[in-house]
């Protein structure tokens, strides 16, 4: 192992271990977690070369072949529990992305949900034995978040008991679905559906789009892939394009919507029940947002342990550039901010789960503040491990720049989650019409309650609500839970501008939408401020259930950085509502400063406890050995262009341009 | 892409309604804009012909750029390279002309070779005449391919730290080259890995065990002949990396290779045939020179890569329609939405900032280079710290800016095929070559921070920090959000922040050395705020620069009334984003943080209006933006589906995985599990 590596591990203040077993919620699920883990990392049928220097269609080669055998390897295994399989399931593909996933993931499960017992029972048998692949076919080439708007239409022809699919224009081709170019050949296809002369809206339906045997697209199918991405590879995001294209009444998924054979439609009880899926994705999307920004964390914390530079004091050697204290500004308070998500994401998942045990017993009166929350979280989370892992990449310099860093790796393959399963910028703005709505209630003597609770502040002084801001709060800048306090007062002032400022804007003109849209900068504001605050509520809410001293310790220094640096970015607000004072506003500053320097001895440690293997973080720099430089140049040498020594362009162009000149 | 005809004039294209209506009343003369931007209406024409040289030539098409490997990039680039050398040499176009930097405009920076004349700046800035007279002809006429190799994969920006070693052995007059360790291996130049026949490495100058620093010396690398590895060199490529997989970007590990006295480069320092070192003249004009490269590198590639950005997502922001404004009504152009104003605006503003910076930069350096070319070197330090400065204000926010046009086009940004994802993982490189951004900022904040003792102290402090030397104001006076929009107002507050923020930088300084620290060890406790005052500087730097610039455009109303709007919109997104630095001391109040807001969003408003034209006037050529979403036509879809159609991966042998993986999967499915 690298000296100075040791030398970290060795001088940490706690335990990594200890910690690790936080972040899995208890030892004995870690050392399941290892276990599962071990039997992919101890098989040779799982190896395969590094990605780096494949093309496109060699990834997507691999990618399939992985797929296939974690799925016989799964059933071999007789791993069930979905928390084991998803173990199985990341350390199997690595860095890899699955051209499989929404066969397992959204094909299965809207059948599972929206078919009928014959449904299902005709469908689930044959995807789970992968006699059929399906994907899910709904963003289109001109609509994504906005599905009102989406154009494919199913028109019922009760002569023949079919629907028929249709694409009538360039932009209604669906475009983006995951293994819909090759992989697939059956989709679920979200249309407008037709009946009767009537548009009845959006149903989903499931449409074979190959032939099986061949694998060739059926007549009046056009399939085919959208082309090289950002990230994403080995995936086979796809377009779908139908014309008169015929499918029986029974494919269209009916457990809730009906076209009866006579194309009499019959209405759904609740259109909220389908919300619980997006719900549990965006909440996935909140752990990916840790998980991902953790990984981005390890890497540039490790090298930056190893990587030595200039000179701190003259004359002496040079130091580790982790201790600069620029170095410390830009990676520790990402480090703190990957910890805080990681107990949201745990957070979100608990109350999915708590609140689907309530829907499926009737209960729909949680769902809406869940909804909110998970949008709202999932843009906040998202949008701040994105710009995170890109300042994680930057601080390893140029080595962060090639791809043997791992870091461009898990910056594309991430930064699609701020737009897909909701555009961040939107899904803000549905917290926000939540949150408005809660001020509403509120101004109007109703009481709110969970996460929104502390708008019931604002009731007793409905006469002078400016109040809100101006009242007197003593924030301790030491204490966590004083500054969960200002966050919440920064929180509740935010909302109540925008819902004000959207009262006026409502004032003053026609329409409901206008006045929305000329307020939306404010109520995206409501809406960060809002999502602040319930994170650093959860972080400093989990401080207290950690019971290693030691280990509680370094967390609650890293909660009081997350929530003082976040301070330090938005010091305007903290000033402008007089939460804090410019004195106040010096000190925080200076505090972070201070607690840079306590994380530093713990850095490495606090990177370890995250538990990545090696191959799952896909990073020369990020190695737990710390042999960077060695290895960089055993992995170069791996380069395409170094196949041969003189590279074939020598011959072709180089050497004839010489000849003539 | 259908070879599209060299064409400009909407009159000729057939343009998306959507696109059409947003160029028919713009509030400014567009094609004058153009004009400004290029230096000039002959400069334009200049461009736009050297642009249709180039479109109309099948070799240079990029239309496929999106489909390739790395070895095909890189072949790619080295076809073209040899074919503009040829056209060069045919046009008459000289290297360093105005046409060569159209070329790579208009070609987007995919050619190769670029190091070899950064092989040559370097020869003809540090060598004595005998050494260019020998080494500039072979260079010129390609009998040689040079590249410039200094970074080390241990050090970088850190130059004293290379461990490369150079050692003169008098017996036999030569220079042995040695890599006396993995972490000295050059790591990174360009061009070195396949193409260069030679370069000039940067070593640890030792003579007779003793270490005279850094010094360039030419080291051929690979045969002339057939282009093997010269003896003790081993050279290949880095592996592939974000982007530039079109430049083989290399390594070297030299051993005993062995150099004549000859090829160190002896402008400044000559090593005598007996080992005598003499060191001559100034090295000052080397210095400028490296400046100037700083200096270059953000008016030719990365304010015009910020410039491609805005034209690809505003043009899809007004083609995209999502939602609904008005109930009832069409869905609305997303740019129609305050939230996508908000992510576009801002940077189209910067966008203009910068050129407009970049130009005052010019200026200010044409006037250095006379200075300097009379043996005055009083204004390097002031130029050196400006640079670095704004280099890394400008690389962070034009970074930061493509990737917000990019997510602002949602999906369809993430596709290549958008050209957006290209054009920021180009960008994204800039924030660490040529200096790391942090380290440039610290450097500015050591310049600024002696200004400020000297200007305290009533000695007289160069141009750009002369503010330092003015009483502070107190208090921004304005009333009315309409008073927030005048320049002085805004320039006024920069400059406010920039004072307060250094101020309090060089007090803690000066506080932590009083109670005994160590001057290094109180400098690293400040590094934090030092920074920020590095960049506070800046931003009050382009703010005014931006302001009299505008001030400058009396001869053109509308331009000059559009570009007012700009500045304004820049200035008080500024401030917007980051209000606390604004309040911090009650410069201004919460009530005017409001005023600002309610002024910031009003100028959205405005600005969209003219949106189009702003973009359209940075004349980009559809094949320089090489994008499905940002051709002037304005056929998003119709394009992205064409081009898509064509990827490889919609080949027939593509469907081999079929055959080797799912076929099996579909057929023994069941049995198997």
């Amino acid at each position: 192992m690298n000296p100075d590596l040791r030398r970290e591990r060795e001088a940490a203040a706690f335990q990594s271990e200890l910690l690790t077993h936080v972040l899995d919620g208890g030892a004995e699920r870690t050392s399941r977690r290892r276990e599962i883990e071990a039997l992919v990392l101890n098989d040779p049928e799982f190896q395969h070369e590094d990605l780096n220097f494949l093309s496109r269609s060699q990834r997507y080669e691999v990618a399939i072949r992985k797929s296939a055998l974690m799925v016989m390897k799964l059933r071999e295994y007789g791993i069930a529990d979905p928390d084991e399989i998803y173990w199985f399931k990341s350390i199997c593909l690595g860095t890899c992305v699955g051209p499989l996933n929404l066969h397992f993931s959204m094909f299965t499960h809207t059948i599972e949900n929206q078919g009928t017992v014959d449904q299902r029972e005709k469908w689930l048998p044959l995807a789970c034995g992968l006699q059929i692949i399906g994907t899910y076919a709904q963003t289109e080439m001109g609509h994504g978040t906005h599905l009102r708007g989406l154009e494919t239409t199913a028109t019922y022809d009760p002569a023949t008991q079919e629907f028929i699919l249709n694409s009538p224009t360039v932009t209604s081709i669906k475009w983006w679905p995951g293994g819909l170019g090759k992989t697939s050949n059956h989709a679920i296809v979200l249309a407008q559906l037709y009946t009767q002369g009537q548009c009845k809206g959006l149903h989903a339906f499931i449409v074979p789009i190959r032939q099986l045997g061949t694998h060739e697209p059926l007549p009046g199918i056009t399939v085919g892939d959208i082309g090289p991405k950002f990230g994403y590879d080995e995936m086979d995001n796809g377009y779908l394009k139908m014309d008169n294209f015929r499918i029986p009444r029974e494919n269209m998924l009916m457990k809730y919507a009906k076209v009866e054979p006579d194309g009499t439609y019959v209405k759904p009880l609740s259109d909220k029940l389908t919300y619980g899926t997006m719900v549990f994705i965006r909440s996935i999307i909140v752990g990916d947002s840790a998980r991902s920004l953790s990984r981005a964390c390890t890497i540039a914390i490790r090298y930056s342990a190893v990587r030595h530079q200039s000179e701190l004091k003259p004359g002496e050697p040079e130091p580790q550039i982790l201790d600069y204290q620029t170095q410390q500004y830009k990676l520790f308070p990402l480090l703190a901010t990957a910890y805080a998500f990681h107990f949201v994401g745990a957070y979100m998942k608990e109350t999915y789960l708590r609140i689907t045990g309530d829907i499926s017993e009737g209960d729909l009166s949680q769902l809406p503040e869940l909804h909110a929350l998970t949008a709202g979280l999932k843009a906040f989370t998202s949008w701040i491990a994105n710009a995170g892992i890109e300042e994680c990449r930057m601080a390893c310099g140029g080595h962060g720049y090639s791809r043997c860093s791992g870091l461009p790796d898990i910056y594309v393959t991430f930064t699609p989650s701020c737009t897909y399963e909701g555009e961040n910028t939107v899904m803000m703005l549905q917290t926000a019409r939540f949150l408005v709505k809660c001020y509403a209630q509120v101004s109007s003597g109703q009481l709110v309650s969970g996460m929104v609770s502390y708008l019931n502040d604002l009731s007793g002084q409905r006469i002078q609500p400016q109040q809100v801001a101006a009242r007197p709060t003593t924030v301790h800048i030491n204490d966590p839970a004083s500054l969960v306090e200002a966050y919440k007062v920064r929180a509740s002032r935010l909302v109540e501008a925008a819902a004000k400022n959207l009262q006026g804007e409502l004032n003053r003109r026609e329409s409901k939408e206008d006045a929305w849209n000329r307020t939306s900068v404010d109520l995206v504001r409501a809406s960060e401020a809002h999502c602040h605050y319930v994170v650093v509520k959860l972080f400093t809410a989990k401080l207290s259930e950690i019971s290693d001293a030691a280990v509680r310790a370094i967390m609650t220094n890293l909660c009081l950085l997350y929530a003082l640096h976040g301070i330090s970015k938005h010091t305007g607000d903290f000033l402008q509502a007089g939460i804090l004072t410019d004195a106040q506003v010096t000190q925080v500053y200076q505090h972070v400063k201070d607690l840079l320097a306590v994380i530093r001895p713990n850095a490495v440690a606090l990177v370890d406890s995250f538990d990545f293997h090696d191959s799952h973080l896909g990073s020369v720099l990020g190695r737990y050995d710390g042999n960077i430089y060695e290895n960089m140049f055993e992995w170069a040498k791996k380069s395409p262009l170094n196949k041969t020594e003189v590279h074939e362009s020598f011959h072709k162009h180089l050497k004839p341009m010489q000849a003539k000149l | 892409m259908a070879p599209t005809r060299y064409l400009r004039s909407s009159a000729s294209r057939d343009v998306n309604p959507d696109l059409d209506i947003e160029r028919k009343t713009p509030s400014f003369d567009v094609e004058k804009l153009t004009t400004i931007l290029d230096g000039g209406a002959e400069n334009t024409r200049v461009r736009r012909a050297v642009e249709a040289v180039i479109h109309s030539d099948p070799v240079f098409s990029r239309e496929d750029k999106y489909f390739l490997s790395q070895n095909e990039s890189y072949e790619a680039a080295v076809k073209k390279a040899v074919h503009l050398k040829k056209m060069m040499h045919q046009m008459k176009w000289s290297w360093a002309g105005s046409e060569c930097k159209y070329c790579n405009r208009a070609l987007g920076g995919e050619v190769a070779f670029t190091l070899h004349n950064i092989f040559m700046e370097s020869i003809l800035a540090l060598s004595t005449d005998e050494q260019t007279a020998k080494w500039i002809p072979l260079a010129e006429n390609y009998r040689i391919l040079g590249s410039y190799a200094q970074t080390e994969l241990g050090h970088g920006t850190y130059i004293r730290g290379f461990e490369t070693t150079a050692t003169f052995n008098i017996s036999t007059q030569e220079f042995v080259l040695n890599t006396p360790k993995i972490s000295a291996m050059k790591w990174w130049p360009g061009d070195l890995g396949r193409s260069a026949t030679h370069t000039v490495v940067f070593a640890q100058l030792y003579i007779k065990g003793k270490c005279y620093g850094v010094h360039p010396f030419i080291v051929q690398i690979r045969s002339l002949h057939d282009h093997s590895p010269a003896p003790g060199v081993t050279v290949g490529d880095i592996g592939p990396k974000m982007d530039f997989n079109h430049i083989d970007n290399g390594y070297l590990l030299l051993q005993d290779v062995r150099v004549p006295r000859e090829n160190m480069l002896s402008r400044f320092c000559e090593v005598l045939a007996d080992g005598t070192y003499v060191k001559r003249g100034s090295e000052k004009i080397n210095y400028f020179n490296m400046i100037i490269i700083r200096v270059k590198m953000l008016s030719n590639e990365v304010v015009p890569t910020l410039m491609k950005a805005c034209t690809i997502a505003i043009r899809y922001s007004v083609v995209r329609r999502q939602s609904e404004l008005m109930p009832g009504d069409q869905e609305a152009k997303i740019l129609d939405y305050q939230t996508q104003q908000q992510k576009l605006l801002p940077v189209l503003a910067i966008a203009y900032a910068f050129h407009f910076m970049n130009e005052y930069m010019n200026e200010l350096f044409s006037k250095g280079y006379r200075e300097i070319k009379q043996k005055n070197f009083d204004s390097l330090p002031e130029l050196h710290a400006f640079s670095s400065g704004l280099k890394a204000i400008v690389t962070e926010h034009s970074t930061a800016g493509v990737e917000t046009c990019r997510k602002a086009c949602g999906g369809h940004g993430y596709s290549l095929l958008s050209g957006l994802p290209s054009l920021y993982t180009r960008l994204a490189a800039s924030c660490t070559y040529e200096g790391e951004n942090t380290v440039l900022l610290l450097q500015t904040a050591r310049f600024l921070v002696k200004c400020l003792g000297a200007a305290r102290s009533g000695q007289p402090v160069p141009p750009s920090v002369a503010y330092l030397s003015a009483v502070n104001s107190e208090r921004c006076l304005v009333r009315d959000k309409r008073d927030l929009l005048q320049p002085d107002v805004y320039v006024e507050a920069y400059r406010h922040v920039a004072i307060r923020v250094l101020s309090s930088a060089a007090a803690k300084l000066q506080a932590l050395v009083q109670s005994g620290a160590e001057q290094h060890e109180a400098w690293h406790q400040c590094t934090v705020q030092l920074v920020h005052a590095a960049k506070a500087h800046c931003h009050y730097h382009v703010v005014k620069s931006f302001a009299e610039a505008v001030e400058k455009l009396g001869q053109e109303a509308g331009i000059q009334r559009i570009m007012k709007h700009l500045c304004g919109l820049f200035a008080l997104h500024g401030i917007f984003s980051n209000t606390g630095d604004f309040l911090h001391d009650g410069y201004i109040s919460g009530d005017q943080v409001d005023m600002m807001t309610a002024s910031y969003l009003d100028l959205l408003a405005i600005v969209r209006k003219d949106a189009v034209p702003l973009v359209d006037a940075f004349d980009f050529t559809d094949e320089t933006l090489n994008s499905a979403l940002g051709s002037y036509d304005g056929h998003v879809y119709r394009r992205l589906y064409q081009w898509a159609r064509k990827s490889p991966s919609n080949t027939k042998q593509a469907n081999q995985v079929y055959e080797n993986y799912l076929k099996p999967l579909f057929q023994n499915g069941l049995s198997k599990l």
